[in-house]
């Protein structure tokens, strides 16, 4: 049953240093208020899980909160490389980290098979990849009809899945659309989840066949307004380019890096405080 | 001579002449964007774009920065989840031209977006797969576009991420793969094309301006051309006009073009 609470006491209350965390989004909805406050809480020895690691990850990894990253991409999209995880990856700093790489069809079969309660997922991928020899959690079967040769990717069964939606209701209903990535997926597969949202509404009113998560299935409900920027909400604001641009310079060196996360997700109480620490306007929402 | 385009403009128009009207295009992160977004613009308003994110139908206005832009989603005709979208569309077989960017690229058109030197201790640590290994398995053709740089077109890979011909012949077909394969590769200095037998890229077009010394000086292996090579027809007026009024766009929206 979900709880309507604050992103503070949800993450004391529900992520513990050691835990398999999954901080899905794919470009939209990317939980990054839930990442700062990961931050804030000093949380370390995580393992990472998510398709597209972008600046939320880069952040958890620079400040040292993760052992472990689960991954697919993990990029600065259309602007470049993530400097703390190639540091990280590269240099070892601030501490090694090890990778458990997939691409995006393994990696969201894994979060498919988690939910559904099946040991791992399957597709018709990664032939002649050099990838299934870096990652025992890739193997081949053969089909038992055709013979034919397939992969099969363990199942990932987060003990904690974080995401961002539009809306829940007072009852912890939650409501998201637009790209819609992993996000089901993954609260289903995991123990237990964090959904932050834009709003608490009276009523969802959303169409049938709208992407609905039940109350039942959340543990906790966080309204944070502009919990998804540099990331966007579709609805709500528009994904702020002109930061991810601007990541590339801030991320570059460490010194910078760390002055920068101290000033402004450290040193400010919650995810408010960092937006007016750091400046940010949300962009207002091209219309189509 | 001073050309009235730069070799950018040759290669994404180059690139978005491949694309056929009607055709469904998976497109990658990076330029692939740049040049199917142009095609729509010319001879293709109806390709149909395909982003991993989960836009189907996609009919962005402006080049998005990531392959997940709201424009992406507000203008598709349908937006589905991630895993859905390799499934059903890319997996059942729903895509015509699987369109890609690379790091490495080999003579058998195999792919490396993973890392530059030893896995466990790289000294570039490139971004990954993304999608782009089923795409390459399951699109019916491939089409894979980079700057033809020597560092990019290498004689061994540093890691097969992506899987073209493998190590040519019939290799493609004994792995199983229900795709075509590379098909095209476009650069800044021309097109290159599999063999029919041996599968190894050849050049089968060259860009205006450009010389044959430039492109074997900018191949790491002994790089063979067609017996016939043609030259790339310069850029039309309409194709220089649509593809700057697009980065225009794109660069007002956000700062500086993207997709790079």
């Amino acid at each position: 049953m979900a709880e309507i609470t604050s992103l503070r006491e949800a993450v004391a209350g529900l992520v513990r240093d050691g835990d398999v965390v999954a901080l899905e989004g794919f470009t939209h909805l990317i939980p990054h208020a839930a990442g700062h406050e990961l931050i804030r809480q000093g949380r370390r020895d995580l393992t990472l899980v998510r398709m597209t690691p972008d600046l939320v990850y880069d952040q958890l990894i620079g400040m040292g909160c993760a052992r472990r990253l689960v991954f697919a991409w993990g990029g600065n999209p259309g602007v470049g490389s993530l400097h703390r995880l190639r540091d990280a990856v590269e240099r070892g700093w601030p501490h090694p980290l090890e990778l458990v790489e997939h691409s995006h069809a393994g990696l969201a079969s894994a979060y498919v098979a988690g939910a559904s309660g099946l040991p791992f997922g399957l597709l018709d991928g990664y032939h002649g990849s050099d990838l299934p020899a870096h990652n025992p959690e890739i193997r081949f079967i053969s089909c038992p009809f055709t013979g034919r040769r397939l992969a099969a990717v363990k199942a990932i069964r987060p003990d904690v899945a974080i995401i961002h939606a539009q809306r829940a209701d007072r009852r912890g209903n939650v409501h998201l659309w637009g790209i819609v990535g992993c996000q089901k997926e993954v609260v289903l597969a995991a123990r237990r989840s964090i959904v932050t949202v834009e709003e608490v509404v009276d009523e969802l009113d959303a169409p049938p066949n709208a992407c609905i998560l039940p109350h039942w299935v959340v543990t906790a409900v966080c309204p944070v307004p502009g919990g998804a920027h540099p990331s966007y909400a579709q609805g709500y604001y528009d994904r702020d380019n002109a930061f991810y641009l601007a990541w590339d310079q801030i991320a570059r060196e460490r010194e910078r890096f760390r002055a920068w996360m101290e000033r402004h997700v450290l040193a400010t109480e919650d995810h408010a405080g960092f937006l007016r620490s750091a400046g940010i306007t949300l962009p207002r929402e091209r219309v189509a | 001579m001073k050309l009235a385009w730069t070799r950018e403009e040759m290669m994404a128009i180059a690139a978005a002449r491949l694309l056929p009207d009607g055709a469904v295009c998976f497109v990658g992160i990076g330029l692939p964007g740049v040049a199917a977004n142009l095609a729509r613009r010319l001879h293709a308003p109806d390709l149909v774009l395909v982003y991993e994110s989960g836009p189907i139908g996609a009919k962005p206005k402006v080049l998005p920065l990531s392959i997940g832009d709201g424009e992406l989603a507000r203008t598709a005709d349908t937006v589905v989840p991630t895993h859905e979208i390799f499934r059903y569309w890319l997996q059942g077989g729903r895509i015509d031209i699987g369109f890609l960017a690379t790091a490495q690229i080999d003579r058998f058109g195999n792919l490396n977006t993973t890392v530059i030197g030893d896995y466990r201790s790289p000294r570039v640590r490139l971004p990954g797969a993304g999608g782009a290994p089923e795409i390459a398995a399951h699109a019916r053709e491939t089409l894979v576009i980079l700057r033809h740089q020597r560092r990019a077109f290498v004689e061994r890979l540093d890691f097969t991420t992506t899987v073209g011909y493998l190590d040519g012949g019939d290799a493609r077909e004994r792995l199983g793969l229900r795709g075509g394969g590379p098909r095209w590769v476009i650069t800044d200095l021309g097109l290159m094309e599999p063999d029919p037998a041996t599968r190894e890229l050849v050049v089968t077009a060259i860009h205006p301006g450009v010389a044959r010394a430039e492109i074997e000086a900018n191949t790491g292996w002994p790089v063979r051309f067609a017996a016939e090579v043609a030259t790339t027809p310069a850029p039309r007026p309409e194709e220089l006009a649509a593809l700057r009024d697009l980065r225009a766009r794109t660069a007002a929206a956000h700062g500086r073009p993207s997709g790079e």
